[in-house]
């Protein structure tokens, strides 16, 4: 079976578990709701404050309830022990690394479509820049997320507390998209500034964490 | 054959150490496993019959000493030739038997008319649409030796094979085991049933404390 093949059984496989558990999505979806609700209630901002705070709260509220799904992703490999059957099978760890990540990008993706008219919504957003550049900027910034977030979690996959582990594993490495994100945000719903500079800082960061995820997740994945 | 005697054997185990942080679970196993032979290990909980069989699956890496599969060093190059079975099921709970089946085939590169056939060997008989979650934990046995035995393996390790099935499953899964060395295949298998193997046996191998301490053509007194 070639890498492609398994790359996609593998994800079908995850889209399957998630769609019958629904355990990453109902927890990211009431999590994130949570953050949008308790924030309008904390401060009542102006229009135009709106648009300067939003990219940094829609995005850090993503950033958390991501975290929820990451954790989902390796604990049902966890259960009777399923990822040695894998581990004992011919097929390479890289599949397997991708198609998590990709199932993580569709189920972040579910929640970004489902949360974002909330936001603009309660926030009374509307951009003032070329609001088509919210599409790259949120499929680069969720990619971000879970491409790290993916790694890591297989990572702190065997420690005892791996729910705090990721985030602090995570957080730190993550700031640099996360300005990324925010600032690109910021800058076409404010329209004072381009986007560009940070779509390019996060197509860099993309693709330097996705070739070291890559090149590292067969040793994650051997560890004991 | 005796610890330390030199044959060709499919499993060849050199010195084998395996620690756990201060632990050690294999403290110099030495042995050789031929080729179509159904062997089964047998000790009290914490002998190291379970990491025995982790470490030739190559899902434990050996703190020292060498195994050798197949004539090869390196597990991971003949694992396509290895059924490993474990304890859990390393079966998804939320999928239905055939759904996994056919998922672990696709990583062997093979067809799910080769699930039929294996499902069939074992005389499974339940309604596959159902997940494996509503399995009775006999069911659950079979359909993880179903696994095992998808890739038609030369070597097939089975940890526990028979806990939780009933004795009329546990026997066709016996004279299934005998078949399957009659065809050249190398079982080896970590039970606390002994009984039910001792017609078919070929070696009965004890264990305690981390070593190989008898190996024997016969059931004796004071194995289990």
């Amino acid at each position: 079976m070639s890498f492609l093949a398994i790359t996609r059984a593998t994800l079908a496989k995850d889209v399957r578990l998630e769609w019958r558990s629904k355990d990453a999505i109902n927890s990211m979806l009431f999590f994130a709701l949570l953050v949008v609700v308790i924030f309008s209630f904390s401060f009542d901002p102006t229009a135009e404050e709106s648009r300067r705070i939003a990219g940094g709260l829609i995005w850090v509220a993503f950033l958390f309830a991501a975290v929820v799904a990451l954790n989902q992703t390796w604990a049902r490999e966890l259960r009777n022990q399923v990822l040695d059957a894998y581990r004992v099978s011919p097929a390479p760890a890289n599949p397997l690394f991708l198609a998590k990540a990709f199932g993580n990008f569709i189920f972040v993706g579910v929640l970004e479509a489902v949360m974002t008219p909330l936001f603009i919504a309660f926030y009374k957003l509307r951009a003032l820049g070329p609001a088509w550049e919210l599409a790259p900027i949120a499929a680069l910034g969720t990619w971000a997320l879970v491409v790290n977030g993916t790694f890591f979690a297989a990572m702190s996959l065997r420690t005892r507390s791996r729910e705090i582990m990721l985030p602090l594993l995570l957080f730190p490495l993550s700031i640099p998209a996360l300005l990324g994100m925010v600032n690109a945000t910021t800058a076409v719903l404010t329209g004072e500034e381009s986007a560009r500079f940070w779509i390019a800082l996060l197509v860099a960061y993309d693709v330097v964490f996705t070739i070291a995820c890559l090149l590292l997740f067969e040793t994650v994945l051997e560890a004991e | 054959m005796v610890e330390g005697e030199s044959t060709s054997g499919v499993v060849v185990v050199n010195e084998l150490i395996k620690q756990f942080g201060g632990f050690a679970a294999l403290r110099g196993v030495t042995a050789e496993f031929a080729a179509g032979k159904l062997y089964v290990i047998l000790g009290e909980n914490g002998a190291g019959k379970t990491t025995l069989l982790r470490t030739i699956a190559g899902l434990a890496q050996p703190t020292r000493g060498t195994i050798s599969v197949l004539g090869v060093p390196i597990v991971k190059q003949v694992c396509s030739q290895i059924g490993y079975m474990a304890h859990p099921s390393l079966l998804y709970d939320e999928m239905s038997g055939m759904e996994n089946l056919t998922y672990f085939a696709g990583l062997y590169g093979i067809g799910t008319s080769r699930c039929r056939e294996v499902i069939s060997a074992v005389k499974l008989d339940p309604d596959l649409a159902r997940p494996v979650g509503q399995y009775s934990q006999g069911m659950r046995q079979r359909m993880s030796l179903v696994r095992a035995l998808l890739n038609d393996p030369m070597l097939l390790l089975l940890d526990e094979p028979f806990s939780n099935v009933d004795s009329r499953s546990a026997q066709e899964m016996t004279a299934l085991l005998a078949q399957l060395r009659d065809r050249g295949k190398t079982l080896l298998v970590v039970t606390h049933q002994p009984g039910l193997l001792e017609s078919v046996a070929d070696e009965f191998v004890w264990m305690e404390q981390g070593k190989i301490v008898d190996r024997t053509s016969r059931l004796r007194a004071g194995m289990p």
